[in-house]
């Protein structure tokens, strides 16, 4: 694989081809805020708050680096006014869902985000899809999905294969952000009573 | 019908085809695209398939069941040829007199002819038509010579020519050459240009290639691909089979909505007849290139229009943009190299390859070539789908071709470009329409919706009621489109409501800037679009609504009153009698007094009060008059004295 050499906050590094910014950032010390992330996982760019801006080819734009390749000759700025702004909506907006989640409540104080901006409206959930994804990816279950779209999304259990699978695994659980996973799941078992045999 | 293997062959068939047509003859074309099928085209082709029979007629005079003409405000449409006698809205009881009249006997039948609004004078001829004399028709005016379920008339009318000429007489890359020099951009909304796409998909490794006509038309109120598939599907299937050749692809799908029932009927027969024919399946008219077609339907989510969620659908995940690049063109359907191209971009090859790059490109402007098909809708007195060269003025669309705005009212904005788009005010009717005339503007070109509004549209609604549509299309995935779409549409709601606050605009900019940065595909990127159109041409609307809690276009049904004025009230009864609401108070010689606790604003009162009158009043943003005391409303006529 050939190398790829590129500007990050000014720094000189060298990644690999088929490296996204993200992955190139932390190899160099670059800390980029996450919240959608796994490493076990593949690249999803759901809750953009990984937003970059990177300047390649002539052409300035925002990118989630997350799962924008790295490009030979890009300059990448990972902190600007502009950036800010979007993280910062970003977090706003997911605060309205889940105001007490501690990953939120540290960025915003970083960001500086007003956790009252937006109406509540507390689903609990940022739709994330960790659980969803790590089921599906890593312990190929599928047991839990995301049922409707747009602002209807929602997680939710699938009764049939969660009682079956998810009594022994919860692995999952560590990496919900918010609470909401334990929650979603206890209401399961409570709705149609999961055997523990 | 048998193979055909050879150019030869194929121009020995058209002539035969073509031999047999006297350019003389008399023949009936009846639109039956979706829109007059609703308006009982299917009706009238009954009637006159037993007319034709009854008097002797058939096997004498051809009757062609062809695609939409256009004009489906008038649906259903009946020409006559030779002369192109134009009928309108014609129903299976008018058949009989049009077969004894106009096509034994040649006389024209009045009460169906086009008759223009502004003089009155009655229009027989097609081409004379407003709607459509000023119109540029190239890909939509085979629409109504064939019947879409006959591969001969599509033959007849010169078609796969183009195809064999690229397979014989071009290389590939000429091909490619061909698509740049003619300039044509994409007809699906980004207007990237044709031949770059075909490059790169080219230019790409890989023994296995994939190309697609995106047939996921969403946009609210455009049906134009829908019509051409419908109308034309062999037109998109040959511009399929030589793109499919120039990117080196042998394999095609059609993604098109399982709504369109008619247009994947259509393409169906279509392919399995260029099947038989030797247009498509393996050694195309013995050039010894291969290329199958099949047919995938979508269930309907406007998100699968773009490009990377219609792949994902097309390999059976749910419909969610992917993160770009990898582009299409490298790693696409399966990982493969894939070209994706509208229906309209698609039905466009085969004209270019047949009449070459510069005829092609000596249509329209410099930098959008040819001609786009809108969907012409809204407050507009000739709803259709209208085929005008680039370039062309918004206000000969509208005006011209369109017939203006109905009623009297006056013009407001058009929406060009659907949801993604923008509102384009008055004060730019006189600009050309291409690609970057409306982007200077604030809107886009989109795949051609055009809607109309008229004084009475509140642009707040407007821009509301678009996401609405993007709430409920979003696919959800990513939160600036998801949550800020969500947001955005909260502020809308509460300032249609008279709930609106005054940093509230400040807030929508702030989304608006967010949503469109940092979402992950297009939908969310143009998402902002209605929002900041309308509140760089009408913000005044929303500080109305938010600062005074008055709608100017009297729309928000929580900013307006209806008020019967008491110095004009008739006490005729008609208001009282219409309100479903039962919230008049008045009865015969009693002034009318609305009670506001029960109107529900649904506006009876208002149309149904006699012109004469005219007592009923809408108002918004200041309270309703205190009605007059009971005993002062009764009124005396005079001459009624006793």
């Amino acid at each position: 694989m050939s190398e790829i050499h590129l500007k990050i906050d000014g720094k000189e590094i060298v990644a690999k081809e088929g490296m996204t910014i993200l992955e190139a950032a932390k190899s160099a010390g670059i800390p980029i805020p996450t919240l959608c992330h796994y490493e076990k996982l593949e690249p999803y760019g759901a809750c953009r708050i990984c937003t970059v801006e990177m300047e390649a080819q002539g052409r300035k734009q925002l990118v989630a680096s997350c799962v924008y390749p790295v490009e030979p000759n890009a300059v990448v700025t990972t902190r600007s006014e502009v950036i800010d702004e979007v993280r910062k909506m970003i977090l706003e907006l997911l605060l309205a869902h889940a105001p007490d989640a501690p990953a939120l409540q540290d960025l915003a104080k970083e960001y500086g985000a007003n956790e009252g901006r937006f109406e509540k409206e507390p689903s609990f959930c940022i739709l994330c899809g960790l659980c969803v994804r790590y089921c599906a990816e890593v312990k190929k279950k599928d047991a839990v999905a995301f049922v409707d779209q747009g602002p209807k999304r929602e997680i939710c259990f699938v009764p049939e294969v969660a009682s079956k699978e998810c009594w022994n695994c919860k692995e999952c659980f560590p990496l919900c952000p918010t609470s909401y996973l334990q929650a979603a799941y206890v209401l399961t078992e409570g709705l149609v009573g999961f055997k523990t045999s | 019908m048998t193979k055909i293997n050879s150019p030869a062959e194929l121009e020995e068939y058209r002539k035969i085809l073509k031999s047999k047509i006297d350019p003389n003859r008399r023949w009936i074309s009846l639109c039956s695209g979706s829109a007059c099928n609703a308006a009982r085209s299917a009706e009238v082709a009954a009637a006159i398939e037993t007319e034709l029979e009854k008097e002797g007629l058939s096997g004498l005079v051809d009757f062609k069941r062809t695609g939409c003409h256009g004009f489906c405000e008038k649906g259903p449409i009946v020409d006559i040829h030779p002369e192109k006698i134009c009928y309108l809205n014609v129903a299976a009881s008018d058949v009989s007199e049009i077969i004894s009249e106009t096509v034994k006997e040649n006389r024209i039948i009045d009460r169906l002819l086009y008759t223009d609004p502004s003089t009155g004078e009655k229009i027989a001829h097609e081409d004379d038509i407003p709607f459509y004399k000023y119109q540029g028709r190239i890909i939509f005016s085979s629409n109504s010579k064939v019947d879409p379920k006959y591969i001969d008339d599509y033959i007849a009318v010169d078609g796969y020519s183009a195809l064999a000429k690229a397979l014989f007489e071009m290389n590939p890359d000429q091909v490619v050459d061909t698509v740049k020099e003619a300039g044509l951009r994409g007809r699906g909304g980004a207007g990237f240009p044709t031949g770059k796409k075909w490059e790169i998909a080219r230019a790409n490794p890989g023994d296995t290639k994939y190309v697609i006509v995106n047939a996921d038309e969403g946009d609210p109120g455009a049906y134009m691909d829908r019509s051409v598939l419908e109308g034309n599907p062999h037109a998109v299937l040959e511009g399929l089979v030589i793109g499919a050749y120039a990117i080196g692809a042998h394999q095609g799908y059609i993604y098109v909505r399982q709504e369109y029932p008619l247009a994947v009927e259509n393409v169906n027969i279509a392919i399995k007849q260029a099947e038989e024919a030797g247009f498509l399946g393996k050694n195309i008219l013995g050039s010894g290139f291969d290329f199958t077609v099949e047919v995938a339907q979508g269930a309907g989510a406007f998100v699968c229009g773009e490009e990377t969620a219609l792949l994902r659908s097309l390999e059976g995940k749910p419909g969610e943009p992917k993160a770009r690049p990898p582009f299409p063109a490298q790693s696409g359907l399966w990982g493969k190299p894939t070209n994706i191209n509208n229906v309209e971009t698609w039905a466009n090859i085969p004209m270019i390859i047949n009449n070459g790059a510069s005829f092609f490109n000596s249509i329209g402007t410099k930098g959008s070539a040819g001609t786009k098909i809108f969907s012409l809708v809204g407050k507009v007195n000739n709803t259709g789908l209208v085929e005008v060269p680039m370039g062309i003025t918004l206000r000969d669309i509208i005006f011209k071709v369109g017939g203006g705005i109905p009623n009297g009212k006056k013009f407001k904005a058009v929406q060009t470009g659907g949801p993604s788009g923008g509102c384009i005010p008055s004060e730019h009717l006189d600009r050309g329409v291409d690609f970057d005339e409306l982007a200077k503007v604030g809107a886009i070109m989109g795949s051609g919706g055009m809607i109309v509004m008229d004084e009475d549209t509140c642009m707040v609604d407007m821009a509301k009621y678009f996401l609405v549509f993007l709430s409920e299309e979003s696919c959800g995935k990513c939160v600036p489109c998801r949550e800020g779409i969500r947001q955005m549409l909260n502020i809308l709601t509460n300032i249609t409501k008279g709930n609106g606050k005054e940093s509230d605009i400040e807030v929508l900019e702030k989304l608006c800037k967010t949503t469109g940065s940092a979402s992950l595909c297009a939908l969310g990127k143009t998402a902002p679009s209605p929002v900041l159109s309308t509140l760089r041409y009408f913000r005044d609307e929303y500080e109305a609504h938010i600062r005074d809690k008055r709608c100017p276009a009297y729309s928000c049904k929580s900013l307006i009153s209806y008020y019967i004025d008491p110095e004009k009230c008739q006490a005729c009864m008609t208001c009282g009698k219409k309100c479903p609401a039962e919230a008049i108070v008045g009865g015969k010689n009693q002034i009318h007094v609305i009670d506001q606790e029960k109107c529900t604003k649904c506006g009876t009162c208002f149309e149904v009060c006699p012109s004469r009158f005219r007592a009923v009043k809408k108002i918004s943003g200041e309270p309703v008059p205190t009605p007059i005391p009971v005993e002062a409303r009764k009124i005396v006529r005079e001459g009624k004295q006793k």
